[in-house]
């Protein structure tokens, strides 16, 4: 029998706002333990949430980019569950009225494109952050009641790959949308799955397991290549799905059930009675739509026809909106745009695969990598020069053009300086000198390197080979 | 002359602007005399003389300087559930024994802004589920008239420290009685303002839906004097009300020609003590002659307000309560796992009713009930304030009993939970249907308990309602009758 | 009325209290048991009531739309943020070992 994998999504995303969901504390990530505290995100007795007006601005704004219908009148319930991370012991959420209702994102994966659906929207509160130690578990409350969205889609993936390419595509328009940062290493998106197969061709969808705890979208692919095996075989043995939330062990690689909680769950939801419900106006919602940022599909047609680039290289600057946007910041300090774009797609881009930052967490600006595209430009240095001072600027930081003005890498492009090495090279290698006289090209080239090695790699390569000629008739 | 600790607060505050005492020497004739009688009384669960003093020498100081306020000097005593940076704010339970409060409740921060002097802390019911002061963990308050019988409750210290006048005025908080009934009770006047018209914020809260901070007062004049000082938006409460500044004063003094006061059947058909219903009826003749005409009104929905007011209340109730846990703040029992900690702490910390209302709270909004309990009593609640809204269409204000008896004996309704929310009855359909209402003392029943008559007004509507009894306070000399303490 | 349509049927004390994360001892039980099921019987009135069309209350006063601009306001410091805590170190609320 051949089967199928259904896949759905929870993805919870923390919105980038200055202050936290329901008071007026920082919403920042990594402050010293129970620092961006108030009475009110303690759950301290006779405090009142007030909802930030901003948190539900962006959570509209995601439905407007992911094509939802906006809930016009919402509101917020609590949801009681008994944890140490949950202040009040009850969660602000939205349980039947949120925000965005429906939606799709399309994906393209090996060359076709599917459009998953996406059930709904809504804003809650973030929980605080548990340390366990040997003994107990410590609570550092500075997370708790930050702004968390949920997003949550129809199981309308079947393959881990899918999955993966529906995570960064949301991730992408999230960026875009500036709604959040999607700091992965930070826990800005994080999600959970609910995963179920079943005989292909069949109308049903199979029994689900639930799974959590991948931190990374890595862990989310490798989560569900271990998942959707297990419960084929599972199946295929005659055994049936237990509904059961399991626990995703990166290090193991494989999924655990999940110790099962002593009751079912009753989180006795209600409408929250210290908040008003938010009734949105047909101009509000308008005047949002107007203001919505330049999606990558835009960028990517403008960047091809403002700053000649190559669809190609359109395509892999706007994938990450961080690129994109350095890429137009360098090319606005003043670098040629093809050659801005070729530096930031190999060399930089290079180097944040490697550290698996940001490419704003590089210690090249923008500003001072435009400064190293202009000096080479201007044949200031030459192509080898300038890799070294990127290399310099990587490792160090700094100002290009003064790197180059303190180790004198300038490039030499004095005929005068520059005819004592050729002398130099052709009085010393007269076998070359024949070769090339009798026809062999590749012998010039060996004489234009030793005039290059003469100068210390800094003489102006264009103007050696001239040199060369005229020398050697 | 009267003793400085009978004055009101409003007859304070003029003596205080002509010179004729101080700050301090208000403040230290009514320390003095709590020490003589609060024994017998037990009012106050919370004093910091130290504090009170330096506040009153800063009143003093700052009318020296010639600087005004509306309270400038007074003392005002509060409900033990106001945070007051620095205190104790126990709630009347275990569970909070060892707490001190980081901030200030809005109503404090405004008290503290218009010169009040912040005395001490005053007895009540744990979390305030209860009308009889009996759940307090620390003991119940006396009532003044007689100390065998309860002052009513949650704010029974309230109503027993102004009617024995071991304090000047209080704040108080009432969710389906709370200031009414012990005000009724112990023969002084108790405002709930239309919810939202005063901040929640700082204030521990029981039903969110229905809680609401007002004054418990000698006379109607302050209740009127302090809704000055406390009302107003709050941008830390969502649902307080964004309207204009209104003098609570400004109708004062008017006489009742014009004004159409119904009289609901359903408030006066009911098993109640005769004896208040007859002298509630009195006073509306009172009324009557004083120029309102008494209209017959119909409010069939009154048997519902019970069950609907411990439906809501003990709903919201049982998801406010829950942050009491033992981890951030109050008491934390000795436990091997966070399940331990939390069933043990809160078994331990919260006494018998409140355990009561959390589980009976809790069961409305669990699975499969929710509907023919919550949501029913949600739409039974609309039901009912649209049976006050259209009463309201014929009449400026009602006129009913406050409580269905006057006060009772200690152990006498303890034992029977559901005896004790019928002394609800009259009182919380108001905080269901959203409206406002006073209690003012109307008379005492043969045994010598006092009986209050409510006026009850619809939304914002504290001007009219305050009107009505100060016109009828003004014309009797109930407000101005003192218990004689022993000692 | 049978005892199968009676309020307090479905009612069972122990369960709820556990939902509450409130522990009772046996006689507390019985007689939260027997005090509840009067109280819910009582309750069972508002099956009389006729709510047809109704829509459910959830304020008293009904507003909407009572929101905060993202400005940060003045919190508590770390001390005083701890300074209830029955357990507290290395500046984190300490409680007993939550299993994940």
């Amino acid at each position: 029998m051949s089967w199928q994998a259904d896949i759905g999504l929870e993805i919870h995303v923390q919105l980038r706002t200055r202050t936290k969901m329901f008071c007026g504390c920082p919403n920042a990530f990594g402050a010293e333990p129970n620092t961006h505290v108030c009475p009110t995100c303690l759950g301290y007795p006779g405090t009142l949430p007030v909802a930030n007006e901003d948190a539900i601005r962006l959570t509209v704004r995601s439905g407007m980019l992911l094509g939802s219908t906006i809930g016009m009148r919402s509101k917020f319930d609590r949801k009681n569950y008994f944890y140490p991370d949950v202040s009040k012991n009850y969660q602000i959420t939205q349980y039947d009225a949120p925000l965005c209702i429906g939606g799709h994102l399309d994906i393209v994966v090996d060359g076709e494109t599917r459009r998953i659906g996406i059930t709904r929207i809504h804003l809650e509160e973030d929980v605080a952050k548990n340390t366990h130690f040997a003994s107990d578990s410590g609570v550092d409350f500075n997370r708790c009641g930050t702004p968390l969205m949920e997003i949550v889609t129809e199981p309308d993936l079947h393959t881990p790959e899918e999955t993966l390419a529906f995570l960064q595509a949301l991730k992408q328009v999230l960026q875009y949308g500036e709604v959040s940062d999607c700091n992965l290493e930070q826990g800005n998106i994080r999600c959970d799955i609910n995963c179920s197969v079943r005989p292909v061709g069949a109308a049903k969808l199979g029994t689900k397991t639930e799974l959590k705890n991948m931190n990374t979208f890595r862990g989310v692919f490798r989560a569900l290549q271990h998942e959707i095996p297990r419960q084929i075989r599972e199946l295929e043995r005659g055994r049936s799905i237990v509904q059961e939330t399991r626990r995703w062990d990166d290090e193991a690689g494989r999924t655990e059930a999940m110790r099962s909680k002593e009751d079912a769950h009753d989180y006795r939801y209600f409408p929250e009675p210290d908040l008003p419900p938010v009734q949105l106006t047909e101009e509000e919602v308008a005047r949002w739509r107007a203001e919505l940022p330049e999606l990558p599909a835009a960028r990517r047609a403008r960047f091809v026809e403002q700053q000649g680039l190559p669809e190609y290289d359109a395509g892999v600057l706007v994938a990450d909106k961080e690129v994109a946007d350095f890429f137009e910041a360098t090319v606005k300090a003043g670098a040629p745009s093809k050659a801005a774009s070729n530096w930031i797609m190999t060399e930089l881009l290079a180097r944040v695969s490697e550290t698996g930052g940001s490419i704003y967490s590089l210690r090249v600006t923008p500003v001072a990598l435009a400064g190293l595209l202009q000096l080479l430009e201007k044949k200031a240095i030459n192509g080898p020069t300038a890799k070294e001072v990127l290399a310099i600027v990587l490792a160090e930081g700094g100002d290009p053009a003064e790197i180059v003005k303190q180790r004198g890498m300038g490039q030499v492009s004095d005929s005068g300086a520059l005819e004592g090495f050729v002398a130099q090279a052709v009085s010393a290698n007269p076998k070359s000198v024949s070769d090339y006289q009798a026809g062999k090209p590749a012998a010039f080239e060996f004489l234009v390197g030793q005039v290059m090695r003469l100068s210390r790699g800094k003489a102006n390569p264009q103007l050696v080979r001239e040199l060369l000629k005229k020398q050697l008739g | 002359m009267a003793t400085l600790t009978e004055l009101t607060l409003g007859d304070a505050v003029r003596l205080l602007n002509e010179g004729g005492t101080t700050a301090v020497g208000l403040l230290e004739s009514l320390l003095s005399r709590i020490d003589r009688h609060d024994g017998a009384i037990g009012a106050y669960r919370f004093l910091d003389r130290e504090d009170a003093l330096q506040q009153a020498r800063e009143a003093d100081a700052r009318r020296a300087r010639g600087e005004a306020g509306a309270l400038l000097g007074v003392p005002v005593s509060v409900k033990d559930l106001f945070n007051v940076k620095g205190q104790p704010c126990t709630c009347g339970s275990r569970m909070l024994e060892n707490y001190r409060a980081p901030f200030d409740a809005t109503v404090i921060a405004r008290l503290r802004a218009a010169g009040a002097v912040i005395v001490g802390r005053l007895n009540m019911d744990e979390f305030a589920m209860g009308s009889s002061t009996e759940n307090s963990a620390w003991g119940p308050s006396r009532n003044p008239w007689n100390t065998e019988y309860v002052p009513g409750g949650s704010s029974g210290g309230n109503a027993a420290a102004v009617a024995a006048d071991l304090a000047f005025a209080s704040l108080g908080t009432d969710t389906g009685g709370s200031i009414r009934q012990p005000a009724s009770f112990c023969g002084c006047v108790g405002l709930k303002p239309t919810y939202g018209r005063v901040s929640r914020y700082g204030v521990v809260a029981y039903a969110s839906s229905l809680d609401q901070v007002g004054p418990v007062t000698k006379d109607v004049r302050d209740a009127a004097l302090l809704m000055n000082v406390i009302a107003g938006v709050d941008p830390r409460d969502s649902t307080s009300l964004d309207v204009p500044a209104t003098d609570f004063t400004a109708t004062l003094g008017r006489d009742l020609r014009g004004l159409r006061l119904g009289m609901p059947a359903e408030y006066f058909d009911v098993a109640m003590d005769p004896e208040v219903s007859r002298t509630v009826r009195a006073a509306i003749e009172v009324c009557r002659s004083l120029g309102a005409e008494i209209v017959p009104v119909r409010l069939p929905q009154t048997r519902f307000a019970i069950p609907t007011y411990y439906v809501i209340a003990t709903a919201e109730a049982s998801a406010n309560l829950a942050r009491f846990d033992g981890v951030r703040y109050g008491l934390r029992a000795k436990a091997d796992d966070p399940l331990e900690m939390y069933e043990r702490t809160r078994s331990q910390g919260f006494g018998a009713e409140v355990k009561r209302r959390i589980i009976l709270g809790t069961y409305v909004l669990s699975s499969g009930y929710y509907d023919a309990y919550y949501l029913r009593a949600q739409k039974v609640r609309r039901w009912i304030r649209k049976g006050f809204d259209e009463v309201f269409h014929s009449c400026d204000a009602l006129l009913t009993p406050t409580a269905p008896t006057t006060s009772f004996r200690f152990g006498e309704k303890s034992a029977d939970p559901l005896q004790m929310y019928l002394s609800d009855i009259f009182t919380a359909t108001v905080n269901l249907a959203g409206g406002c209402a006073i209690s003012v003392p109307c008379g005492f029943s043969s045994a010598g308990m006092p009986v209050g008559m409510q006026v009850i007004g619809p939304a914002l509507a504290e001007g009219t309602i305050l009107q009505v009894a100060h016109a009828y306070e003004q014309a009797t000399d109930w407000h101005t009758r003192r218990p004689q303490l022993k000692g | 009325m049978s005892d199968s349509t009676k309020a307090s049927a479905g009612f069972d004390v122990a369960y709820v209290a556990r939902l509450a994360r409130l522990h009772l001892e046996e006689g507390e039980r019985a007689q939260l048991q027997t005090q509840l099921e009067q109280i819910l019987e009582y309750v069972d009135e508002l099956k009389a009531a006729d709510v047809e069309g109704l829509a459910p209350m959830v304020q008293a006063v009904e507003t909407e739309n009572i929101l905060r601009s993202d400005e940060v306001m003045p919190g508590l410091d770390r001390d005083a943020a701890l300074s209830n805590a029955p357990e507290h170190r290395l500046d984190l609320f300490i409680v007993p070992r939550i299993l994940e």
